[in-house]
């Protein structure tokens, strides 16, 4: 996996000359997930009023509902329920796509014809991924806030205004919240896209393989995805430290 | 293409006492093999004797164990062998891209390359389909669309554009009906007509091997046992190839 990141890395200057494929491959993913990213956002950001609204209003810290929702969104859940999502819908068709390529010879005919299996078919759906999934992590922050709110406004037990949990939104995610949370989820896409694109790679065996591949490329990413989501904000915390000390 | 370019296209491929196993199992035990430079050399034997293992040796798609491969005297795996030879080869499964149409399939070489503009690639890729008995709207189709035999075509045509000097076929005719297994036979002889280029076909199809072949050899167990024009290979009192030829449903 490390060889074809390595690999994948050298090829990226030549990216250009594989603008129609990267182009195929980030309408592919963006079309493809948007809906579901705004449905699933909607949702989370539903939920986490619902959850965390009783208690804060309980305790007179509605008005902070806002903020921690927001915060939640951008800098874990987001993130990680859209990289799993990812994963899964799209991580699982590379995977198999590339599968079927390996199986029915197509990747044997590619290197016959002196083409570079990495820049023609890895490259691409590298950067896809890891340019559109950032882009959805903003639709995702946007839509869960929104999900938040109308709960936090039409929930009697939470009975926050939306003025109220914008307003709180607004004093307490600063941008290097949401820098934070554009970190994570590039390195969770750039993870994906090479784990799944590996496991579809090495598919041998006809399609039982290829089932096979595209059930340990899900897997690993989401493993992947949770190892790597404790590292990066062990690593990132101090800089938002100050942030959540401020906030709420 | 002029007749001098075609009549210097094809290499002489020597294989010098190639080893290659996959764990235990000894796929190729030693072969020796001299193709002349543009004859078409069948490569017989029975299913698991190793015959596709070699062709995927001599298009650089798997690595030997010890033993070596020239083309005229270069050895395959010399720096920069790929830029001074052209080899294509054409898949048992045709290995055309589905994801692309046919006419993109057929000028994938061209167009990765950027060998020639655009305008040029789709003349010389319609020029190519002409070659198999393949029209202007086959080219709009996608691979998924096509027959057996289109498929076999389309690949034939794809390793065309490539001007090869060698072009090795894996098991043209598996899967295909007689009739269209002959149609793909007359494909490959008229392709080798016309290109001079050095042309391996990898089968057990005996028909077909009779039928194209100016040498043909058969290999067993990994050994290559008998070599020679499809005379002498139909005269062999080899016991394998006697068996193998002589094969059919009402003796045994």
């Amino acid at each position: 996996m490390l060889v074809l990141f390595g690999a994948t890395l050298r090829a990226l200057p030549r990216i250009f000359r594989y603008r129609r494929n990267l182009a195929e491959q980030l309408f592919e993913i963006g079309n493809a997930s948007l809906f579901m990213a705004c449905v699933l956002s909607l949702f989370i950001g539903g939920v986490l009023s619902l959850q965390a609204g009783p208690l804060l209003t309980q305790r007179g810290l509605g008005s902070l509902l806002g903020g921690l929702v927001g915060a939640s969104l951008a800098k874990e859940l987001g993130p990680v329920m859209m990289s799993i999502l990812i994963a899964g819908r799209i991580g699982s068709a590379m995977a198999a796509e590339l599968g079927s390529m390996r199986v029915y010879q197509e990747i044997d005919a590619l290197r016959t014809l002196n083409i570079d299996p990495v820049e023609y078919l890895v490259l691409p759906r590298v950067v896809a991924i890891s340019v559109a999934l950032p882009c959805l992590l903003v639709f995702s922050l946007l839509i869960g806030c929104a999900g938040g709110a109308f709960v936090a406004a039409f929930n009697a037990d939470v009975a926050v205004s939306a003025a109220a949990f914008f307003n709180n939104l607004k004093t307490t995610l600063e941008p290097r919240d949401i820098i934070h949370g554009l970190i994570k989820t590039f390195l969770f896409a750039v993870t994906v896209g090479v784990v799944c694109c590996n496991q579809g790679l090495d598919t041998m065996g006809g399609p039982r393989g290829i089932g096979r591949s595209v059930t340990k490329a899900v897997v690993n990413s989401i493993v992947f995805i949770l190892v790597l989501d404790y590292v990066i904000t062990r690593m990132l915390l101090p800089f938002t430290k100050a942030s959540m000390a401020g906030g709420f | 293409m002029t007749s001098a370019k075609t009549v210097e296209s094809g290499v002489a491929v020597r294989v010098r006492q190639l080893r290659k196993s996959f764990g235990s199992q000894v796929v190729l035990d030693g072969v020796d093999l001299d193709v002349h430079p543009g004859e078409i050399f069948v490569l017989m034997g029975p299913s698991g004797s190793g015959k596709s293992v070699l062709l995927r040796h001599l298009i650089g798609l798997e690595t030997a164990d010890s033993g070596e491969i020239l083309l005229n005297d270069t050895r395959i795996e010399d720096e920069g062998v790929r830029d001074r030879f052209r080899l294509a080869m054409v898949f048992q499964s045709g290995g055309l891209l589905n994801s692309l149409t046919v006419g993109e399939n057929v000028g994938l070489y061209l167009s990765e390359h950027r060998l020639k503009p655009a305008v040029e690639i789709e003349r010389i890729v319609q020029e190519k389909l002409a070659l198999v008995h393949l029209g202007p709207k086959d080219s709009l189709k996608y691979p998924s669309e096509l027959s057996g035999g289109m498929k076999k075509r389309v690949a034939i045509a794809r390793a065309l554009v490539m001007e090869p000097q060698v072009v090795l076929y894996d098991e043209p005719t598996s899967e295909l009906d007689p009739l269209v297994a002959v149609t793909v036979g007359r494909e490959i002889v008229r392709a080798n007509a016309m290109t001079r280029a050095t042309t391996l076909v990898v089968t057990h199809d005996r028909d077909l091997a009779f039928g194209i072949a100016n040498r043909i050899a058969f290999l067993s167990e990994g050994r290559i046992v008998a070599v020679g024009t499809p005379e002498v290979i139909r005269a062999s009192q080899d016991p394998l190839v006697h068996r193998f030829l002589s094969a059919d449903f009402t003796r045994d």
